[in-house]
């Protein structure tokens, strides 16, 4: 049986809607959106949907007690309180700079955990220098 | 560290409006740029914006606020901009004196030859809504907690009601999820989304959060701390109607109700300001009513993506860097006169060298006292004789004229001041 449904894409912040035709797992056929990546993302959403995560680790040492993390890539959404989870459990010491990996592997998903920003020791300059 | 009394560029506030401002002045020929931050770090708003979506228009790149800022703090640090944290700015005057305070140095007194405005907006508070009820603890803006959660560490409460559904709201309801809070409802007043409909899809929807449009809090319920709210749905004049009240438990109460630029230093400095938008008026090239004053970011009006915000402080700065460099050129052009011996005053104060170049200028002056006996009036530049006249006696009732001939410019155009003397004969 044929079934409807709309997916908004999130992929930029148009947030166009896209409304899809399905028989079963098979997508028969995707309309509208703004541009080719809105039919990218239909067809990964309904297959294996995911989502940038970031959140935040414990650090000592620096300026602030938390420092912000993200995922290298869009994370598997069922698995997104399993990343948290383990994420709670960590705690770094400054300095790190940004882009550094926290966490590799993040659950065996072959992402990489990623630092927003560079910590430094207090009363360093958080610039890169 | 800020040492310098006088600077070519100063940045008011380090968001990206202002980083962007600072590197693109340093960029465009500013000689020292100074950003004056009140925080203990540059950055701006977006330290404490963990989420991702920033920089997908101009650097077309998806990152976290703090990563989107760290860019631009690498670079202005990288070019040599000047920064003075912990330091909050207390005035600037039309003149473009700048008056801060910070626990090392007590008050600065600074001068600028050209300055941005860059201290971004604020939130709408409690008051500015208008919430009856109680007051009792936990009712805070979602910026507030924002800054709490992400950089402070520490929640605010355990069941939440978001009023507004801004993108601030909706990506703070996401936040307190995953952090182990459980997010009752997000209340809008407005018949539609107020914030990017990307935020409702992986902020509310992903989470099961309800959003209910057309509703807001008619009142709020607990003696202490907050213990539930009371909602209610509203008609097309915002008119709750009566029967549609629900009350819905809960310990805190967020407020996503929009943001104001902060433009108290604006009013002071003299800038007019747009009644509609909250910010100054500004041309083209960010220039607000006063003359080398210039603003860029949410302080002019709230942008809804980032990546505007650093365009418009790339503008502001390279405009505020062809000012000051006008200004540093026309300090170097304009020769002050100085009255010396047995002078009350010149008039003009200042000469333009490069009229030198196509007619003559005179001036005006009187003396102190007064000499019954033939004098030289006489124009020097320090040792240097450019001009003199004689006169056979000087009153101070009686105005001296000499003129400045054109055959002197090129000695003049050599000089950094000149200043004029009678003395005898
Ligand atoms: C709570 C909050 C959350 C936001 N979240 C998002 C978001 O998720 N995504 C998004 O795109 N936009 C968000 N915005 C909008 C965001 O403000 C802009 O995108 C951008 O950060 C604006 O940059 P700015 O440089 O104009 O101002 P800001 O980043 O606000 O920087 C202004 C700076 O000026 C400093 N300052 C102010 N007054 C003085 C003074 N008198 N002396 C010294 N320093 C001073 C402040 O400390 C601050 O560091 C948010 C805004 C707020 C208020
Ligand atoms: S379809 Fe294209 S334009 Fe529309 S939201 Fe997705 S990426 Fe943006």
């Amino acid at each position: 049986m044929e079934e409807e449904t709309r997916v908004i894409c999130i992929t930029c912040p148009k947030g166009c809607a896209l409304d899809v035709t399905r028989e079963g797992a098979t997508v028969l056929e995707i309309r509208g959106g703004g541009c080719k990546r809105g039919q990218e993302y239909v067809k990964a959403e309904l297959a294996d949907p995911r989502r940038m995560v970031a959140t935040t680790v414990r650090i000592r040492g620096g300026l602030h007690p938390l420092l912000p993390v993200y995922t290298a890539a869009p994370f598997p959404k069922g698995r997104i309180a399993d990343l948290l989870a383990e994420l709670r459990t960590l705690e770094l010491r400054v300095p790190v700079k940004m882009g550094e990996v926290v966490l590799k592997n993040a659950l065996g998903t072959g992402i990489d955990i990623l630092a927003s920003r560079t910590m430094t020791r207090l009363k360093e300059k958080n610039g890169e220098m | 560290m800020a040492r310098k009394s006088k600077y070519d560029v100063v940045v008011i506030g380090s968001g990206p409006g202002g980083l962007a401002a600072a590197i693109s002045a340093k960029k465009n020929g500013a000689e020292d740029v100074l950003i004056i931050e009140r925080d203990l770090e540059l950055g701006g708003i977006l330290q404490q914006c963990i989420h991702n979506g920033f920089g997908l228009e101009v650097l077309k790149k998806d990152l976290p606020g703090p990563a989107y800022a760290q860019l631009y703090i690498n670079e202005a640090l990288a070019l040599g901009v000047e920064t003075l944290l912990d330091t909050m700015v207390l005035d600037v005057s039309p003149r473009r004196r700048i008056y801060a305070t910070n626990k090392r140095d007590g008050v600065l007194d600074l001068e600028a030859h050209a300055i941005v405005l860059a201290m971004g907006c604020r939130e709408r508070t409690r008051a500015q809504v208008r919430l009856p009820g109680t007051r009792p603890a936990g009712v805070y803006t979602a910026g507030t907690a924002q800054r709490w959660v992400n950089v402070e560490g520490y929640m605010p409460g355990k069941r939440f009601v978001i009023l507004g559904s801004g993108d601030i709201g909706m990506i703070m309801a996401r936040r307190l999820t995953f952090e182990g809070a459980k997010v009752e409802r997000v209340l809008e007043v407005m018949p539609f989304l107020t914030g990017l409909m990307r935020n409702y899809v992986q902020c509310l929807m992903d989470y099961d959060i309800p959003l209910q449009l057309r509703h807001t809090v008619k009142r709020i319920l607990g003696k202490d701390r907050v213990e539930a709210v009371e909602s209610v749905q509203v008609d097309e004049h915002w008119n709750p109607i009566a029967g549609t009240e629900e009350i819905i438990p809960c310990d805190t109460l967020l407020l996503s109700v929009g943001l104001i630029p902060e433009n108290e230093l604006s009013r002071k400095a003299g800038v007019s300001l747009d009644p509609i938008t909250g910010g100054p008026f500004v041309n083209n090239e960010f220039q607000t009513s006063v003359p080398g004053i210039f603003s860029a970011g949410n302080v002019v009006h709230v942008y809804d993506l980032v990546d505007w915000v650093t365009e418009a402080g790339l503008l502001a700065g390279k405009s505020a860097a062809a000012f000051a460099q006008r200004e540093r050129e026309s300090e170097i052009r304009h020769l002050p006169l100085l009255p010396g011996e047995n002078v009350r005053y010149v008039i003009p104060h200042r000469v333009d060298k490069e009229s030198l170049a196509t007619g003559d200028v005179r001036l005006q002056m009187r003396v102190k006292q007064p000499i019954e006996a033939p004098v030289w009036v006489e124009v020097r530049s320090g040792e240097k004789l450019i001009t003199r006249k004689g006169e056979p006696y000087v009153r101070p009732g009686e105005m001296v004229t000499l003129v400045l001939p054109s055959k002197v410019y090129d000695e003049v155009r050599q000089a950094r001041e000149l200043s004029l003397a009678v003395v005898g004969r």
